[in-house]
């Protein structure tokens, strides 16, 4: 059993095999994304009911809250990915932490914008300096920080180890972010969902919710699969597997 | 040799460079009195105003002028050969880029802490504040110098790698900077200060562990191509 699991998880690590069985999974998961994220909005802005102190404004929160988580988890990952590429000298595992910096930049900026939208209303200013507010920002940072090294290294192997490093740095923030509103007094509100309390909402906000949280995971993987495809592509250019793709997609098959 | 003679031979050298290139070190200081300086002509010439910037502004110069000199932390190393030799030798890497973090404090942060009171005092802060903030400041760039170190050696085989260095080490800043001004605007408000000294010298002991560990992996990259 474990045997045939480090096999199949061994098989992943080739790009050749990645690409392809990607791309069934990048186009299932996007349209599972799609039509979730779709019903996730659509019940959860025209149908949830009004918060009794926010009233409408609140709505935000189903694009607000997945993609700050989503903005934390891939940096999470990119710091995993890029100690098993270290540590395993595993090259795929690069490949996709790289491409997952711009989803995650996406991610954090979208959670950076609807915040001050939100906060416009509710607290009456686009931005404050507060704890929650500030590690965001540092996070969004930590991204171009990222992407910049990739872009600043002349071989793409040395930019991968390069930026692996500073991901495993740049980790210290993730507690900063996730305690910050605990552990200073902030003007943002305490995390709603926990694991280890049953979440205080309604069942017709909390359903709607949920689907836009697994939308948005669903969503963000099916374009990592998507832009990892591209950068195996370029980055294996010259191996003959690629060529002979390249030449498919050139007749136009 | 020995592991304490080749330390010792290692830390002679660098203060032996480092005095031998006065001009650079002299810069990062001569950056702080300016940043400093232009605090009070771009914002307000109003001293009460100023004394509530003052740790902030002196703080932020610091952090400025420290990563300004970050770049030549193992630049000329990198360029003359000498860094390979060094990650070649029978000494333990770590212990090596400890040294030349410390050498780096003594030559920017501990002048940059001593200059700390002549500018505090134009910016109007109050004496009893002083002490604090030189242990903050003292505290600080060090863990400053250490933090910077990864970002020198991620981007030593760089050929314009001042400006990236800035981008990719400026958000490891920002929770030294925030608690070692945190400790002494407390301080001047009346407020119990020491628990952000505490977190600044987890900070400072955290990155003391940790930070040399992750340089020498950079610098194993850089030298590796």
């Amino acid at each position: 059993m474990w045997q045939a699991f480090v096999r199949w998880f061994h098989k992943w690590s080739s790009p050749k095999w990645f690409y392809t069985m990607s791309q069934p999974w990048s186009f299932w998961l996007g349209w599972a994304a799609t039509l979730i994220i779709a019903a996730a909005l659509v019940w959860g802005l025209m149908f949830a009911p009004v918060e009794r102190l926010q009233g409408n404004s609140y709505r935000i929160i189903f694009i607000h809250v997945p993609s700050a988580f989503l903005s934390q988890a891939i940096y999470a990952a990119i710091a995993v990915l890029g100690l098993v590429g270290l540590v395993w000298k595993m090259k795929l595992a690069f490949f996709v932490a790289k491409q997952c910096i711009p989803v995650g930049a996406s991610m954090a900026l979208l959670a950076l914008v609807t915040g001050a939208i939100w906060g416009k209303p509710t607290w009456g200013t686009w931005w404050e300096w507060d704890a929650r507010l500030t590690s965001m920002l540092v996070l969004l940072l930590l991204y171009f920080g990222l992407w910049a090294l990739h872009n600043a290294m002349e071989r793409p192997e040395s930019g991968d180890r390069a930026a692996a490093i500073l991901a495993l740095v740049g980790v210290v923030n993730l507690p900063i972010i996730k305690f910050s509103v605990e552990w200073w007094n902030t003007l943002h509100q305490p995390a709603t969902l926990k694991f280890t309390e049953a979440p205080p909402m309604h069942p017709s906000m909390l359903i709607p919710f949920l689907m836009a949280i697994v939308g948005f995971y669903l969503a963000s993987m099916a374009w990592v699969l998507m832009r990892t495809r591209l950068e195996i592509l370029q980055r294996e250019r010259k191996s003959r597997w690629v060529e002979d793709e390249l030449n498919r997609f050139a007749e136009g098959q | 040799m020995t592991f304490l003679p080749l330390l010792r031979s290692v830390f002679r050298r660098e203060m032996q460079l480092a005095y031998r290139r006065r001009s650079d070190l002299a810069n990062p200081l001569l950056f702080f009195l300016i940043v400093v300086v232009l605090f009070p002509l771009g914002v307000t010439p109003d001293m009460t105003k100023l004394a509530d910037m003052a740790p902030g502004v002196l703080w932020v110069g610091a952090l400025l002028a420290n990563l300004l000199s970050l770049d030549l932390l193992f630049r000329s190393d990198y360029e003359d050969g000498s860094l390979e030799q060094m990650l070649l030798a029978s000494l333990p890497p770590t212990s090596l880029v400890l040294c030349k973090v410390w050498v780096h404090w003594l030559v920017t942060g501990l002048p940059l802490t001593i200059m700390a009171p002549l500018l505090s005092i134009m910016l109007g802060l109050p004496g009893s504040a002083l002490p604090l903030l030189m242990l903050t400041l003292a505290l600080g760039t060090l863990s400053l110098s250490l933090i910077g170190s990864i970002g020198a050696a991620l981007t030593v085989g760089l050929q314009k790698g001042g400006l990236l260095l800035t981008l990719l080490i400026m958000p490891l800043f920002v929770p030294v900077i925030i608690f070692g001004t945190g400790a002494v605007q407390a301080q001047v408000a009346g407020l119990p200060w020491q628990a952000h000294l505490a977190m600044l010298a987890a900070m400072t002991t955290g990155s003391l562990a940790l930070s040399p560990l992750l340089t020498v992996a950079a610098l194993r990259i850089a030298v590796g191509d």
